[in-house]
């Protein structure tokens, strides 16, 4: 890596400050440092979130949506929501191996972006909303592509806010090597209707797959997507899986999803 | 009743001590006052015309020491090759010369082009980025097949072609093997690759150089298997430094797999620089750098023909292969696909006719060589996968069939030039049968389909040639080195013991297994005895550890120079008791005169030695230390049978693995929880390669599994509970010892039954699959049975 200075801010003021003056957050550095180390970047500061205790954390809100502050580690939601909500809990459980989820934090997550990361099915599926030091995200919009958010360049996540819903399931079919999603999918049942979150899969990063909502919110069972089908057109095609097989893959993992919901 | 210390004792590994808390010594431990650090400017591209190299710019950077490039080496040797293969028509192998760094030409992505050495390891490689390469990209050759085409572009110039050698083996069964193919009942025919593959040590390389001009002595420091080999071909042939001005140190080392059997440019860039700049230089491989200079392994695509009677007897096998080489011949590559391949090609069945071809090949890729197991895995994988295939096409049992073709008679002199001396194919097949209940497998089988899984039952045989080697016959195939090894037992004035050995522990535990036999001979505890290796300075000689050779042939040195010493000490004793020489006898430490209670003990023999107050002196030598040099009479011939059971998900294409089963002989065991180790830690790579690792390249020749994050190393999880058996034992017949050599068999013997059970597995769901290239992915499982449901549609 690069010589950098690092900020160790104790407030959410102080590092909004250290950002703004040209600074990087650096949350759990689980992404940022690997990328570091091949010398893919040359930030001048690193702001790191971690003493930051307002950042850290997990709760309930009035209206019972599940609040994750955005430097919370993995291994804390997976503990905190084991009860509250199983699905997040397992989801959480699964990224990477202890060390990465003792370090990494869904701020650092969904900041990323990235086309195989886990929590941003879980946003996306249940209609979280991201919230920043300046503003509220509606996940619908938050997610723009491959490592592309809403996110402006300066913003910090501060959580995310889950609305907890009646079914919930996470299905993760792992890439052998890296072990992050080669096709996962988060379905979420709400009392209006049924969201259905696909990550790992498409080339425009996480995405819904309407046509299964529709089904399953009409009926909530693993037949109700049978000959639904995700077009393999956009899919990813690399080593460790073809186009084809990703789309194939929406569909068997939407069903155990369900499967495991209902 | 399991002894407790001895040969056949499962004696705790004493170095674990050290590994597991964190205090071995590895290479990048040494740390040199003075030292400097050297970063390797690697090509990013993967064939170039090298038009220049500017460093005007990064020598001026902080810190920079001295910046070099291919010109500096211009006067310096060629990185060596081992081996000299002999083709079809007699003519010697194409062998390009291996710069230590890119000259003229860039060969392959990750090759050295210019070496940045500086003060401290950050400005080393601060530096290497200002250096500006200019060079004109030519297309790069990554396809075997196509490389050697008409017309194809050449990797080297100054060669006739891509193809490296032509061999057939052997040649004059050729016409007759045929002529069987021609006159056979049933004819299999299987194509397939034996993927290539990264070794990943858990410690990359390091090299530290070191030079003292007050003695014009050299010093390297290394992650070798085999410091002499390196002195050899580093000082001999590439920087002409005497053996007595060079000494070379491999300390604790993370694992070796083969791939630190070789001599690499790093090493010689080290031990050059250090005289060149008169100050020490480290080089510490990085991850990312291990992947793209390693050498790696496998990287075989081949043809198989088996050819039976109307009885289903085995009558000719035909194979063409094509293995390749890389851009470079690294010092066993050529040996690998020929000598270690072919000669294996009977395998545990008496097929009369055997022809082998195999075309080296050089491509654009970092080279390849030996990897645990080296062209015995290639060959087994093979041979136990079209037997698999035929026993399907003909409607038999697999296993029947193998049995029905199996040697039974020893000594027993193949179609392909080896001789095994003894072994016993149907013991450790019923072994596995009983190990891997066969019996229960229906059950499991109806169980796992009741919860929509399928399930399949793989099973092969194998065989290696271990023990390397024979030195008179291997020099007569192209060897340019013998392959014996040496060990010194020293003896101390109060009786403990230190034994030199040419054979370098890294991992193997030989700190523990090799005191086992001498404490057996002399019948003192295991803890009066260490092992001494890994330092030319400290040992006699030794070819290293590799080729499961470390027991069977170093193992004999010193059971030969123990030997040696006991005739010595015997000598010594009968002069203490007064008695005659032949009537002394050592057991439990004690020398004792036959038929009377007089004894002395071993302690009271070794003082006498270096305290020969009352002593033989007209008669021999005080102090009690002997060397013996062994080289093996014929190869070792490990055999065994495996059995893989997997469950297959029909919508996903996962393949777990259920169950592993191996039944190994490997004559005499020494440490049988050592020996159980060796074949777990082989099964894991074994199945590594069969479902996991995938070492690919894109058409231009960019590494595309150049990280963890695309290369799947086999994790705890990935593996079942594995159960092994090597209690059947034909010891050897020719070596002291008994012993046959264990590091290599999980390896070889277990990516056919991987791949044979999933095949199982597919086609009891009514499937019409034949073959899947390894590595059997979920990905590409799948497409297999995606395809084969289409057709059937
Ligand atoms: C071996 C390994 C396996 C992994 N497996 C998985 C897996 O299976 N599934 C999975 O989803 N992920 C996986 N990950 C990624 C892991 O979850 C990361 O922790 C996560 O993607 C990034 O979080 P972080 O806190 O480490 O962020 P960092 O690495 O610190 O930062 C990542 C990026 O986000 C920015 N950033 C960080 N925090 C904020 C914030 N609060 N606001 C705005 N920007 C911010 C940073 O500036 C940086 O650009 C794995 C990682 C590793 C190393």
């Amino acid at each position: 890596m690069y010589a950098f200075d690092i900020a160790r801010p104790t407030t959410l003021d102080e590092a909004k400050a250290a950002i703004a003056a040209g600074g990087q957050a650096l949350s759990g550095g689980q992404t940022l440092i690997p990328t570091l180390k091949a010398r893919l970047a040359m930030p001048e500061t690193l702001v790191s979130l971690h003493g930051i205790a307002d950042l850290k954390g997990v709760s309930t809100d009035s209206a019972g949506r599940i609040c994750v502050k955005g430097a919370t580690v993995h291994r804390a939601v997976a503990e905190a929501v084991a009860d509250s909500f199983p699905a997040l809990s397992y989801l959480a459980s699964r990224i990477g191996d202890p060390a990465v989820r003792n370090r990494g934090t869904i701020g650092g997550s969904v900041a990323n972006n990235d086309p195989s990361a886990c929590y941003p099915a879980a946003v996306l599926a249940c209609d979280a909303t991201v919230c920043t030091d300046r503003r509220e995200i509606a996940a619908d919009d938050y997610f723009q592509g491959m490592f592309t958010t809403a996110l402006e360049e300066d913003e910090i996540v501060t959580e995310v806010k889950f609305p907890v819903p009646q079914a919930a399931a996470y299905e993760k079919f792992i890439q052998p090597a890296s072990r992050f999603p080669l096709v996962a999918v988060f379905v979420a049942r709400f009392a209006d209707g049924v969201r259905v979150a696909i990550t790992g899969a498409s080339e425009s990063g996480v995405f819904r797959w309407s046509a299964a909502e529709e089904a399953l919110s009409a009926n909530f069972t693993p037949d109700a997507l049978d000959g639904l089908s995700v077009d393999a057109d956009g899919m990813i095609g690399d080593l460790h899986g073809s186009k084809d097989y990703r789309a194939h893959l929406c569909g068997v993992m939407a069903k155990r999803a369900v499967a495991r919901a209902v | 009743m399991p002894k407790d210390s001895g040969i056949g004792a499962s004696s705790k590994r004493r170095e674990d001590i050290r590994f597991l808390t964190g205090t071995g010594k590895y290479t990048d431990d040494i740390n040199i006052h003075g030292q400097l650090y050297v970063h390797f400017l690697r090509a990013d591209v993967a064939h170039a015309k090298l038009n220049g190299v500017d460093t005007a710019e990064a020598a001026a950077m902080p810190g920079v020491v001295r910046i070099f490039t291919g010109a500096d080496f211009e006067a310096v040797g060629s990185i060596p090759c081992g081996w000299q293969i002999t083709d079809r028509h007699g003519q010697p192998m194409q062998e390009p010369r291996h710069p230590v760094l890119a000259h003229g030409k860039i060969r392959h992505v990750g090759e050295p082009v210019a070496a940045v050495v500086a003060e401290t390891r950050a400005q080393a490689r601060d530096a290497a980025e200002a250096i500006v390469l200019d060079y004109d990209e030519l297309p790069a050759v990554v396809d075997m097949k196509a490389a050697v085409a008409e017309g194809a572009t050449k990797v080297h110039d100054e060669l006739t072609s891509n193809l490296c050698y032509d061999w057939g083996f052997v040649e004059e069964n050729k016409a007759a093997t045929d002529a069987a193919f021609e006159a056979a009942a049933h004819v299999t025919t299987l194509e397939l690759v034996n993927n290539r593959l990264v070794a990943n040590p858990m410690e990359p390389r390091v090299a530290v150089g070191e030079y003292d001009r007050a003695d014009d002595m050299h010093t390297l420091h290394t992650t070798s298997q085999n410091p002499h080999v390196i002195r050899l071909l580093m000082g001999a042939f590439v920087l002409g430094i005497p053996e007595h001005k060079l000494r070379v140190v491999a300390p604790d080392v993370g694992g070796g797999f083969g791939t630190k059997i070789f001599h690499y440019q790093e090493e010689a860039f080290c031990t050059f620089a250090a005289k060149a700049l008169n100050r020490p230089v480290k080089w510490t491989s990085t991850r990312s750098e291990a992947f793209m200079s390693d050498a790696h392994g496998r990287d075989h695509v081949s043809k198989i023909q088996l050819a039976l009677d109307a009885d289903n007897n085995f009558t000719a096998i035909r194979t063409e292969t094509y293995a390749n080489m890389g851009a470079y011949l690294s010092t066993f590559a050529p040996s690998v696909p020929t000598w270690l391949h072919g000669t294996l090609m009977a395998g545990n069945y008496k097929t009369p006719l055997v022809y082998v071809n195999v075309k080296a090949v050089f491509t654009n890729t970092v080279p390849v060589d030996a990897y645990r197991g080296a062209g015995r895995p290639e060959a087994t994988y093979q041979l136990e996968r079209v037997i698999d295939m035929a026993a399907r096409e003909l409607g038999v049992d697999p296993v029947a069939l193998r049995r029905q073709n199996y040697i039974t008679q020893f000594p027993y002199a193949t179609p392909v030039a080896v001789e095994y001396d003894t072994g016993d194919y149907n013991a450790t097949m019923d072994k596995l049968t009983e190990i891997a209940d066969f019996a229960g497998f229906d059950a499991r089988r109806k169980e796992s389909e009741a919860r929509g899984k399928l399930r399949g039952l793989g099973v092969n045989s194998y065989i290696e040639a271990c023990g390397i080697a024979p030195s008179n016959l291997v020099g007569q195939l192209g060897a340019r080195a013998g392959l014996y090894d040496a060990a010194t037992v020293r003896v101390n004035a109060t009786g403990s013991i230190s034994v030199m050995v040419g054979a370098h522990s890294h991992g193997q535990g030989h700190e523990t297994s090799f005191p086992q036999v001498i404490s057996e001979m002399i019948g003192i505890p295991e803890d009066q005895i260490d092992i001494v290796h890994g330092d030319t300075s400290k040992i006699p000689f030794g070819m290293g550890t590799y080729g499961s050779r470390s027991l069977a042939v170093c193992g004999s040195a010193m059971v030969r120079a123990a030997e040696k010493v006991i005739n010595k000490a015997k000598k010594i004793a009968a002069h203490l008791l007064e008695a005659s020489e032949g009537d002394i006898e050592l057991k439990d430490g004690t020398f004792s005169v036959a038929g009377t209670d007089k004894s002395v003990a071993w302690g009271d023999v070794t003082l006498a030695a270096y305290v020969p107050h009352n002593y033989p002196l007209t008669d021999i030598e005080p102090g009690l230390e002997e060397t013996a040099f062994y080289d093996p009479a014929n190869f070792t011939y490990p055999a065994g049978a495996y059995a893989c059971e997997v469950e297959l998900d029909p919508e996903t294409g996962h393949v777990k693995i259920e169950r592993f089963s191996a039944a190994d002989d490997f004559g005499n065991v020494i440490n049988p929880m050592i020996v159980s180790g060796q074949v777990h830690g082989g099964i894991a790579q074994g199945i590594g390669q069969a479902l996991l690792e995938n070492c690919a390249y894109d058409a231009d020749g960019q590494l595309i599994s150049a990280s963890y994050m695309d290369y799947a190393m086999p994790r705890a999880d990935d593996l079942p509970f594995y159960s092994v058996d090597h209690s059947c034992q034909t010891p050897c017949t020719h070596n002291p010892l008994g012993v046959k050599g264990c590091g290599e068999a999980g390896a070889i013997g277990s990516p056919p039954s991987v791949v044979n059970a999933v095949i199982d597995a597919i086609q009891s769901g009514g499937m019409n699959v034949a073959h899947i290239d390894m590595p059997l992915t979920p990905s590409r499982v799948w497409a297999a049975m995606h395809a084969a449901r289409t057709d059937a549609a």
